[in-house]
C-alpha cells in the first residue's frame, strides 16, 4: 500500500479507536468544565488545554470523533445500500432500465449535496438526522455512477456469459461475481465518499445546521469563533487538523484500495517533495485539494464540485460519462 | 435431441439489423457429435449463442430451436435457467476470459455443483476433486486452492470442461475449445473432450475452423457459409462424398503432408458475410459452377446421397465427380 497508505490507515485506526473507546480514553467529561479554568494551555490536568468554558479539549476531540465519524458512516451506508443495487440493475439489464437508472442518478447528481442539506434543514429544523438524510440522497450517485460503469464493463466480459450458460441467476452473478470483482472500486469510492461526507457534515455543523452546540463534534468545535477572537487558536485548530487529517487519509486510502497508482501532485509535489506531494496528488480531485483550490489534470470538474478522486482503468467509463453529463447539462 | 429449424438471427449493429444466421437448419441425435466448420464470420459461434439464448441485446431471432421437443426460444426465465444449468454445457474458446479470475478453482467448480446439482459443500469439494481427476489433472487438492492465473491455458481449459461435466449435461457445445491453446496441448484437450463425451454418451456440437480436427472427432460434419449450413455429411467419407462446391474448395485448400506444393490452393474471392448475401446462393460469387439461377434463387438444403446439400447444381457436380 506504500508509506502514505499505511500512514493514512494508521491515522484512521486511531480515530476509530478513539470513537469506540471514548468513554475509557477521555480523561474528563467532554461537556462540563469549570469557567475558572477557561483557555488554559497544556498542563498535566488538561493535556491539550481547555476551551472558553473550561472544557477539556482532548476529551472533546475524543468524543467528537464519535459524532464526526458516525454521521458520514451513515451517509455512506445508506448511499451504498441504495446506489449499488441500482448500479447492478442498470448494468445487467442495460437498455431502458439502464437509461432510467442513469437519468435518475444524473438528476440527483445535479443537486449540490450541501444545498440539498441546507434546504432539508430549513424544512425540518437543524439536527443530525435531516442533514444525514439529505447527504445520503446526494451521495447515492457519487457511488452508484462509478459502480455502474465498472459493472457494465464486467457485464460484457466472457466469464459473465459463461456463468449465464451455467444457469446461474442474475442475482447470483451480479452479487457473487460482478460485485466481488469490482469490490476494490466500490470500497475505494466508499472511502473517498466517507471523507467528503465527513467534510460536508463538519461544514454543516460549523454553520450550526447539523450537530448542535453543546455536543462534542469537530465541526462544532471549529465554529468556536469566540476563542479565535480572543486569540486562542488551539480549540479551533486541533479539531481542524483532525478533519483535514481524516479526509486526507480517507482519500489516500480510497485511491489505494481502488488500485490507483500514486501520482505526483503538480503543485504540492514540488513544494513538499515527492512522498507528500503524492499524498496531495491523490486528494487533488476533491476534499483538501478542493479546499486549497487545486485541480489535478485528471480530474474532471463538475457543477457540485464532487470531483472523482479515483481514476483508474475501471473509472474511465464513469469519467467519460461524466463528461457527457456535463456537456448535456451545460 | 436438438433440432434447429429455419433459424434467422439478426443483430442490432448501430441501429441497423444485420442478419448473421439465415435459415439455419441443424439436427443432432442423442449422443452424436456434430462438427460445425466454417470460416470466421460464417455464424458458428452465433449458432451456439442462439441455442443457449446468449445473444446480445436487441437481437431478433426467428425460427425454432428445439431441445427434446421443447422450444428453447420460447422458454420462460426459470425454465431457461434449468435448461442451461442441467441440460447443456458450453466450453468456451478462451478459458482465461471465460473463468472468473477472482475465484479459486475450487469455488468455480463448487458453485456449479452446489447451485445446479444441489449438493452440500463437503460433497461438492469431493466431487470437484473427482472431476479434476477425470479431466486428467493430478494433485486436485492443490489445484482447487489455486486461482485461474496460476494455471496454464491447457490446464484451465480442462477445468472448464470439468465445470461443464459438473452439471452432467446431455449436450455439450464446444466453441473452438482449442483455438486459444498451444498446438501441442490441443490434441490432449480434444482427446479428453472426446473420451468423456463417449463415456457419458453426451451429444456434442464441436465448432472449429479446422476441418481435419472436426473429421477426427465428430460423427457428422456440417459446413457453414454466410450464416447457413451448406452441406452436412458423415465425417467418415466427407472426402469422397462432398458435393457442395464450397466443401470441395475447403477440402482442396488444405496443405498436404505427402506432396510439396508451390502454392496452396485457395477458394477465389473472400468470404461473404450473411448480411452481404443477396437473394441467390451466398456462394455464387466465388463458385466456378454458378449459373444465373444461382445468383437469383436461394437453393434449399436438400437430401442428397446420405447427406444434405444446399446447391442448385449438385446433380451435375455429382455426375462430374463420379465420372
Amino acid at each position: 500500500m506504500g508509506p502514505s497508505g499505511t500512514a493514512a490507515a494508521l491515522f484512521l485506526l486511531v480515530m476509530v479507536m478513539a470513537a469506540v473507546f471514548a468513554s475509557v480514553l477521555a480523561p474528563a467529561d467532554p461537556n462540563t468544565g469549570s469557567l475558572l479554568d477557561n483557555y488554559q494551555g497544556s498542563s498535566a490536568d488538561h493535556l491539550l488545554g481547555t476551551d472558553g468554558i473550561g472544557r477539556d479539549i482532548l476529551s472533546r476531540l475524543i468524543y467528537g470523533a464519535r459524532t464526526s465519524l458516525l454521521g458520514p458512516a451513515l451517509v455512506v451506508g445508506v448511499s451504498i445500500a441504495v446506489g449499488i443495487p441500482l448500479a447492478l440493475l442498470g448494468a445487467w439489464y442495460g437498455g431502458m432500465v439502464d437509461a432510467t437508472v442513469a437519468r435518475l442518478l444524473d438528476l440527483v447528481y445535479a443537486l449540490p449535496g450541501l444545498l440539498l442539506a441546507v434546504l432539508t434543514v430549513a424544512l425540518f429544523g437543524p439536527g443530525m438526522t435531516p442533514a444525514v438524510v439529505a447527504l445520503s440522497i446526494a451521495y447515492v450517485p457519487f457511488l452508484s455512477r462509478i459502480v455502474r460503469a465498472a459493472a457494465r464493463q464486467q457485464r460484457v466480459s466472457p466469464y459473465v456469459d459463461a456463468l449465464t450458460v451455467q444457469g446461474f441467476s442474475v442475482f447470483r452473478i451480479s452479487v457473487r461475481h460482478i460485485l466481488r470483482n469490482i469490490g476494490p472500486v466500490v470500497l475505494g469510492q466508499a472511502a473517498i465518499a466517507f471523507g467528503y461526507a465527513l467534510l460536508d457534515l463538519a461544514s454543516l455543523s460549523y454553520l450550526g445546521l447539523a450537530v448542535q452546540a453543546p455536543t462534542a463534534d469537530w465541526g462544532v468545535m471549529v465554529s468556536d469563533t469566540d476563542a479565535l477572537l480572543k486569540g486562542y487558536s488551539m480549540p479551533v485548530f486541533l479539531p481542524g487538523v483532525l478533519i483535514v487529517g481524516s479526509v486526507l487519509s480517507l482519500t489516500v486510502l480510497g485511491a489505494r484500495i481502488s488500485g490507483e497508482r500514486p501520482e505526483r501532485h503538480p503543485v504540492f509535489g514540488r513544494v513538499f517533495g515527492h512522498r507528500f506531494g503524492q499524498a496531495f496528488g491523490r486528494s487533488g480531485g476533491g476534499g483538501v485539494g478542493r479546499a486549497v483550490g487545486s485541480e489535478d489534470g485528471h480530474t474532471v470538474g463538475s457543477q457540485d464540485s464532487h470531483a472523482v478522486g479515483s481514476q483508474d482503468s475501471h473509472a474511465v467509463g464513469a469519467e467519460s460519462e461524466r463528461g457527457q453529463a456535463d456537456a448535456s447539462s451545460a | 435431441m436438438l433440432r434447429l429449424r429455419d433459424v434467422d438471427v439478426a443483430l442490432n449493429v448501430e441501429g441497423r439489423m444485420r442478419p448473421v444466421l439465415i435459415g439455419l437448419n441443424l439436427d443432432l441425435a442423442e449422443g452424436e457429435a456434430l462438427g460445425l466448420v466454417g470460416e470466421s464470420g460464417s455464424g458458428k459461434s452465433m449458432t451456439v449463442r442462439t441455442i443457449t439464448r446468449l445473444l446480445p441485446q436487441g437481437a431478433r431471432v426467428g425460427g425454432s430451436v428445439e431441445f427434446d421437443g421443447r422450444d428453447v426460444l420460447a422458454m420462460r426465465p426459470a425454465e431457461l435457467r434449468a435448461f442451461r444449468g442441467s441440460d447443456v454445457g458450453v466450453v468456451f474458446q478462451d478459458p482465461r476470459a471465460a473463468i472468473n479470475p477472482t475465484h479459486r478453482i475450487g469455488e468455480f467448480l463448487g458453485e456449479a455443483l452446489t447451485v445446479n446439482r444441489g449438493v452440500g459443500k463437503a460433497e461438492a469439494a469431493r466431487r470437484a476433486a473427482e472431476l479434476l481427476a477425470s479431466v486428467g489433472i493430478d494433485d486436485a487438492e492443490r489445484r482447487l486452492r489455486q486461482y485461474p492465473h496460476e494455471l496454464s491455458g491447457g490446464m484451465l481449459q480442462r477445468v472448464m470442461i470439468a465445470s461443464v461435466l459438473a452439471a452432467e449435461p446431455r449436450l455439450i457445445l464446444a466453441d473452438e475449445p482449442t483455438t486459444a491453446l498451444d498446438v501441442t496441448i490441443q490434441a490432449e484437450v480434444v482427446g479428453i473432450l472426446d473420451r468423456l463425451r463417449r463415456e457419458r454418451a453426451m451429444g456434442m456440437v464441436f465448432i472449429t475452423h479446422d476441418l481435419d480436427l472436426a473429421l477426427a472427432v465428430c460423427d457428422r460434419v456440417a459446413v457453414m457459409y454466410a450464416g447457413s449450413v451448406v452441406e452436412v455429411r458423415s465425417a467418415r467419407d466427407l472426402h469422397e462424398t462432398a458435393r457442395h462446391p464450397y466443401t470441395i474448395g475447403l477440402l482442396g485448400s488444405r496443405p498436404s503432408i505427402e506432396e510439396r506444393a508451390e502454392r496452396l490452393a485457395a477458394i477465389p474471392g473472400r468470404p461473404v458475410s450473411a448480411f452481404e448475401a443477396g437473394t441467390g446462393c451466398a456462394f455464387a460469387s466465388r463458385c466456378a459452377f454458378a449459373r444465373d439461377v444461382c445468383r437469383s434463387v436461394r437453393p434449399r438444403l436438400e437430401t442428397f446421397q446420405d447427406g444434405l446439400v444446399r446447391c442448385h447444381r449438385v446433380e451435375e457436380i455429382h455426375e462430374h465427380a463420379v465420372a
